[in-house]
């Protein structure tokens, strides 16, 4: 047999600075590669950030423009006002009933999905995918014609003798729209989270002489707690700071954060408030997924 | 399987009836949706016989065309730089250690968790500091619509997708580039004959959900749009908010049909993936 | 004659940790050579070295003369068979075993009738369209040798190679892969933990523990003459016998007893006798062979094997494990039965601590 690799004929003796410099290299191309992604996140996340947290300092002037002198804390003093304050438990509360009707829903049903056969299983899971990618504005929409002056809801009640239904501009059309987007994302962590769980536990636990409703308060649910956090930090978070449902589904009555933040700069002009309010839903943000991956949560 | 503890009686009833509900639920609206939009009916939501003219309507509006037209554009656009930068940042994650890898890993879920709203925020401070300076730099002749609202979705677009393709290359045995380099290839060919065949399903997942987030987004778009430039799902808003016609109807159906393209594309990568 | 592989010196550490520890170790051309030890003894790190997967932090490596240690993997004319394969998975069997032909630009015509040519040399004739999830653990196996093999390496690598197969399977392939390397000639270095894998397969072993090589030798020394406790409690079952050195022929035991033990060690030396369950003979108290060492003790339990007895024994100060041979006529001794127990005193070996 003939060889056919030749060896390379620069060699050397291998020293530890050669093997630094070889690591270095490897962390060299590492770098190289997260470059441009890293740049462009500084860019547009580190700074930008920055530049809110500034805005929300500055000073509103006469004209509705922004004056970077003078830095204060009256946007962040406004947050106590009764009316920024109204909109502020409003949000937090819906988005908190959104996330809880989700999970009483989802867990159930991912439980359910969870105890089929797979084949069975995989074709449910894809028609709970298919909501999950379609157009979110479409997806409110469909609820704003249902919900509409003499749409589907309203003929159904009327015709069945209850009246007009008139959910459409209330916080139940709000809250609906919620759930309805942002429910795919509370059943698959939780499904991700249930199935993974060894069913001889719950066999275990009815061997001990668990009861059903033991074995799911004592085992199951402990278990799948990672899921429930996973899924209710993925609700909460953009239910809090929505603005397309309420804008569609919701009234004047019913301004949310997110919808009160954006009229701070589109119609208002008030920049620097604006900008202290979105600061503010940024922090609860970070600070709830930071608790999370610090209680040791993997699954977002 | 033992089914000694699935719940039996009216349990198994309730689950079995919540199963159907959340269907029910999910789909019950869509299809609502649709049938309206050929209803020949001046009121959104009433049955008033089977018509095409809102669909013919909405192809005729030179705006909206103009509107579908840009979606698409910055779709694309937004979409191949996203995936380029995404994996090689998911490529960086999982393959190499650097510097500052933990700073980079964290910053990247920042794109994800931060709402809407601040990063539209966030956008919008940042092109009215930044972009003059950046047209004046690089020179580019750079306005405000495409380019702004590129840059805004590539900057959401890279996390989702780098997440999507370490998912994919977690998944992946190091062993595979290894062996390739013990049978001679570079670290170019192992890539490129080894590791990249194996990550495509990820990247067709992550290139088909950032598409799906850059044609669902309004709120960044809203914020970062220049003026007589917009994409179609803020256009949609925009006529939603001046009133309901059932010309918004026919564009929602388009969009939808174009979300389930893209749906049954992402399942049809899944499949590779669980066959590769 | 250069050797095949030549570690001298060589240390690697990961960060605070050291993963070989100072090797000098020289493989000879057309040797079977295995490394072994537990896990994390450092065996695949060296392994590793060898390939070129990692770069040592000292030390110098040659392969037949040429010093290799800051080549990459892709300059060094060694092939490595990984654990659990390393297949390729998006390639067919064929495409898996020429991959490394085409990475060298090898012709497309070479690289079929040779990969075709390996192919058939590992008996997979008629599965090189195959993918590799399309076949079973042995054949996956075969395939991982013929894609390492086609590049005609000079030293074979090869990873736990049998690790994933089940006990037969297992029992099979060692043996061809015993006929493989007589037919290919080239040396093949692997790693296992397995102690009786490497002592039907190997021309020489390797005995590594927390970094370091303990012992090279041939499979009957290692077994026969350990170099160390550590070797003698890895390698197959013993019983240690914990002594003082008295002279080159007498080790005095923990009970006080001398037994005759021919040994290197200086007097005073603290050593184990190492004595082989199936080395010792069991008979009732007070009879043993002529000429032979023996303790008193009792039966304490009684494990039937079929073809063997395993006895558990109590002595005063210890407890030993006794093998007989099940052949017709053997005398049983049941639980409880006072005993003496008795070696040829050329059947052990004196290990230091």
């Amino acid at each position: 047999m003939k060889t056919v690799v030749k060896i390379d004929t620069e060699t050397a003796t291998a020293t530890p600075e050669f093997e630094k410099a070889a690591l270095r290299q490897e962390s060299r191309r590492g770098l190289f590669l997260a470059l441009p992604a890293y740049l462009y996140l500084i860019f547009f996340f580190v700074i930008s950030l920055f530049i809110v947290f500034i805005y929300s300092f500055a000073t509103r002037n006469r004209f509705g423009g922004t004056d970077l002198s003078g830095w204060n804390l009256d946007s962040y003093a406004r947050i106590s006002e009764p009316i920024v304050r109204d909109v502020l438990f409003r949000s937090v509360w819906l988005a908190f009933l959104t996330t809880v009707i989700c999970l009483v829903i989802a867990y159930p049903f991912a439980y359910f999905l969870s105890t089929r056969r797979v084949a069975v299983r995989n074709i449910m899971l894809v028609f709970v995918m298919i909501p999950f990618w379609t157009n979110f504005l479409v997806r409110n929409f469909a609820w704003r014609v249902i919900l509409g002056n003499d749409g589907p809801l309203t003929n159904a009640t009327e015709f069945v003798g209850l009246g007009s239904a008139e959910l459409l501009f209330t916080q139940t059309a709000v809250v609906l729209g919620l759930v309805y987007g942002y429910l795919p994302f509370m059943i698959l962590p939780l499904y991700a989270a249930i199935e993974r769980i060894d069913r001889r536990l719950l066999e275990a636990s009815r061997d001990l002489y668990g009861t059903g409703l033991q074995s799911f308060r004592h085992v199951l649910f402990p278990l799948s707690m990672p899921g429930v956090i996973a899924g209710s930090i993925l609700v909460f978070v953009p239910s809090l700071g929505a603005y397309v449902t309420p804008e569609i589904l919701g009234g004047a009555k019913t301004t949310l954060l997110g919808s009160y933040i954006v009229t701070q700069f589109l119609t208002a002009r008030n920049w620097p408030f604006g900008a202290a309010l979105s600061f503010v839903l940024m922090l609860v943000m970070l600070v709830t997924t930071i608790v999370y991956f610090r209680k040791g949560g993997r699954t977002l | 399987m033992s089914t000694s503890v699935e719940p039996r009686g009216w349990a198994k009833a309730a689950l079995h009836a919540n199963g159907w509900f959340v269907y029910m639920f999910f789909y019950a609206p869509i299809v609502l949706l649709v049938i309206y939009s050929f209803s020949n009916s001046r009121n959104v939501g009433t049955w008033g016989g089977f018509t095409l003219d809102w669909y013919s309507d909405f192809f005729d509006s030179s705006n909206a065309r103009g509107a579908l037209s840009n979606s698409v554009k910055i779709a694309i656009f937004s979409t191949i730089i996203s995936v380029a930068l995404g994996t090689m940042a998911a490529l960086s994650l999982e393959r190499f250690t650097f510097r500052g890898k933990k700073v980079f890993d964290a910053l990247l879920y920042l794109p994800i968790i931060i709402p809407d709203v601040t990063m539209a925020v966030m956008m919008l401070l940042f092109f009215g500091e930044f972009f003059d300076v950046l047209d004046a730099l690089f020179g580019l002749g750079l306005r405000k619509g495409f380019w702004s609202i590129s840059i805004s979705h590539i900057a959401f677009n890279i996390s989702f997708v780098s997440v999507v393709v370490r998912a994919r290359l977690a998944g992946m045995d190091t062993d595979l580039e290894e062996a390739a380099i013990d049978l001679y290839a570079s670290r170019w060919k192992a890539f490129r004959y080894v590791t990249f065949p194996q990550i495509v399903p990820g990247i067709a997942g992550g290139a088909l959900l950032a598409m799906t987030l850059s044609l669902d987004d309004v709120v960044i778009t809203q914020f970062v749009s220049g003026p007589g430039w917009t994409t179609l799902p803020v256009y949609v808003f925009g006529l939603i908010r001046k009133g309901v016609t059932p010309l918004i109807n026919a564009v929602s159906v388009t969009m939808l049909v174009v979300s389930m393209l893209l749906v049954v594309l992402s399942i049809v990568a899944q499949r590779v993936r669980r066959n590769g | 004659m250069t050797s095949a592989v030549e570690l001298s010196g060589i240390t690697k550490r990961f960060g605070d940790v050291v993963a070989v520890d100072n090797v000098d170790l020289s493989i000879a051309d057309g040797e079977f050579f295995a490394m072994l030890g537990p896990s994390g003894c450092g065996k695949t790190t060296t392994l590793r070295l060898i390939a070129g997967l990692e770069f040592p932090t000292e030390g110098s490596l040659s392969i037949f003369g040429q010093e290799v240690g800051t080549l990459t993997p892709d300059k060094r004319p060694v092939n490595t068979v990984f654990q659990n394969y390393a297949l390729f998975p998006h390639l067919t069997v064929l495409e898996n075993v020429g991959f490394g032909l085409k990475m060298q630009g090898i012709d497309k015509e070479t690289i079929r009738s040779r990969s075709m040519e390996m192919i058939e040399l590992v008996q997979l004739d008629g599965l090189a369209e195959r993918k590799p999830s399309q076949m079973s653990g042995g054949q996956q196996q075969r395939v991982a040798l013929a894609r390492a093999l086609v590049n005609q390496p000079k030293v074979l690598l090869l990873d736990e190679p049998l690790g994933a197969l089940d006990l037969k399977l297992r029992q099979e392939m060692q043996l061809e892969l015993k006929k493989l390397q007589r037919d290919v000639g080239i040396s093949f270095v692997f790693v296992t933990h397995d102690q009786e894998e490497a002592l039907t397969m190997s021309d020489r072993i390797a005995v590594m523990d927390d970094g370091k090589l303990l012992q090279v030798a041939t499979p009957e020394e290692i077994y026969e003459r350990p170099a160390n406790r550590f070797v003698a409690d890895f390698i197959g079952q013993t019983n240690l016998l914990e002594g003082t050195v008295s002279d080159a022929e007498t080790v005095i035991l923990e009970n006080g007893i001398s037994v005759r033990a021919k040994n290197g060690f200086i007097a005073g030396t603290h050593v184990a006798v190492s004595l082989r369950p199936e080395r010792a003979h069991i008979q009732s108290q007070g009879k043993f062979e002529e000429g032979w060492s023996h303790v008193n003790g009792s039966v304490e339990t009684v494990t039937y094997l079929g073809n063997a007895l395993i006895y558990g024994i109590k002595l005063d100060w210890m407890d030993l494990e006794v093998r007989e041979e099940n052949h017709p006529g053997v005398e049983l001794h049941r639980p409880g039965a006072e005993i003496t127990v008795s070696w040829d005193p050329e059947a052990i070996s004196v290990v230091s601590n």
